[in-house]
């Protein structure tokens, strides 16, 4: 069953002569346990797309439902609630709070959320050490690095009972290794029930996907077929290769 | 790929039987390029008459005859090593060559064919990331030949995309006509 479901959405920006079409008809479902990559080039909309899906902008036309929730049928407040405490998301630049430390940065979204600073800390805490960053806990983000601060993001994302991951080119200006390990975090998040969708145009960092869509002009042209077992690429009728 | 000084690398420390050599020929490029055992005996053979390597005595190859590399041998492998692998001409690409077919053949939409080769190469991509994070950390030579696969088949996919672009942009604003002389560039193989 989906989990985030997008049906029919467009979004346009501007009117008459002016108007650009960002997105157009998209249609996306995501289970829980899946990790669903978009991937375009720049200007395809795939941004427009996460947003909308976070409930950060409002279609111009079509449904987004989360958890069979219409969010066109939510209240301002519903929605802030449901950005609170469902969603998490992912920045390219990371967006971490340099006055907080890593700790602080991660419990931030539950104590906004109204729980007790000891339960947020502690739960800031068991995100971090998921994460392997547990020894960071006090550091601030200009005491990290680039990899660690893209971590410390990741464990703000998915902090408490959060079941929804957005995340809009995660690995940013990361090298190769730190972009396997920030997605291979959150494909660990996946794994234990959080529904997530990265957008990004880097195969690599799409290749973790369970399922890649591919949008172009905003929208839906094509998406990847489920895989086969790995070990077909082993095996000598696997198709070609320049190896072979 | 050269299966004559992967085996000169394999003698290097030390020598060798055959049946020994194929199987840590596999082992070391994690097993992903399978090596007749024939293949093996055929470029020892060669690489015997060319004084690369020597055997043990005269028997012809079989399972107990031994090879060792000779200095010659191990001359010939560090220059091997150190000499950069010709990349000076273009690959003949088939891939290169269809988007360039499609562009000229009515009623087929390059576009199409831009994004089935993408489609295919991120599906290849997704089985060996998923291989290379089950076998990564038990197979570090196994994790090199994934990692270069993946860097491969990244590389196609950019090429793609930006050859992608490139025909929408060309579409909105078409070339214009070139009044100055023709400058052809060959790139000359060393």
């Amino acid at each position: 069953m989906s989990y985030l479901e997008l049906r029919k959405v467009s979004k346009s920006y501007g009117d008459g002569a002016g108007e650009v079409q960002a997105i157009q008809d998209v249609d996306l479902s995501v289970a829980r346990g899946a990790l669903v990559a978009v991937m375009g080039p720049s200007g395809s909309g795939k941004s427009t797309l996460l947003t909308i899906a976070g409930s950060l902008e409002e279609p111009t036309a079509g449904d987004v439902l989360i958890d069979g929730a219409n969010l066109s049928a939510m209240s301002r407040n519903d929605k802030a609630r449901l950005r609170r405490r469902t969603i998490g998301y992912v920045f390219q630049d990371f967006n971490l709070l340099a006055g907080l430390t890593a700790a602080e940065n991660v419990s931030l979204p539950l104590e906004l959320d109204g729980v007790s600073a000891k339960k947020a800390h502690m739960a800031g805490m068991t995100a971090l050490e998921g994460l392997g960053l547990a020894d960071r806990a006090t550091h601030y983000p200009d005491e990290l690095s680039g990899g660690e601060r893209q971590r410390v993001a990741i464990a703000r994302a998915v902090v408490g009972e959060r079941s929804l991951l957005l995340a809009d080119e995660p690995s940013g200006a990361l090298d190769s290794t730190n972009g396997d390990a920030v997605m291979r975090m959150i494909l660990t998040a996946c794994r234990r029930g959080v529904a997530a969708v990265v957008v990004t145009h880097d195969a690599q960092l799409a290749s973790w996907a369970d399922r890649v869509v591919f949008l172009r002009d905003g929208r839906v042209v094509d998406q990847t077929l489920p895989p086969p077992s790995p070990e077909a690429l082993l095996q000598e009728s696997s198709g070609p290769s320049p190896y072979r | 790929m050269s299966v004559r000084h992967a085996l000169l690398a394999l003698l290097s420390d030390g020598p060798k039987y055959g049946l020994q050599l194929r199987q840590e020929f596999e082992t070391s490029t994690g097993e992903i390029w399978p090596l007749n055992v024939g293949q093996v005996y055929t470029t020892l053979q060669r690489l015997e008459r060319d004084g690369l390597v020597e055997s043990d005595d005269a028997e012809e190859p079989g399972p107990q005859k031994g090879f060792r590399i000779t200095d010659s041998g191990g001359k010939e492998l560090k220059v091997w090593l150190s000499t950069p692998s010709d990349m000076t001409s273009p690959p003949r690409d088939e891939l290169v060559i269809k988007v360039l077919s499609a562009m000229r053949v009515p009623g087929v939409s390059v576009h199409d064919v831009i994004q089935v080769h993408r489609r295919y190469l991120v599906e290849l991509m997704q089985q060996w990331t998923r291989l290379k994070e089950d076998e990564a950390d038990f197979d570090l030579s196994f994790a090199l030949v994934a990692d270069a696969e993946l860097f491969r088949l990244d590389s196609v996919v950019r090429w793609l995309d930006t050859a992608d672009g490139r025909l929408k942009r060309a579409a909105i604003e078409p070339a214009v006509a070139r009044t100055g002389p023709v400058l052809r560039r060959r790139l000359v193989a060393r």
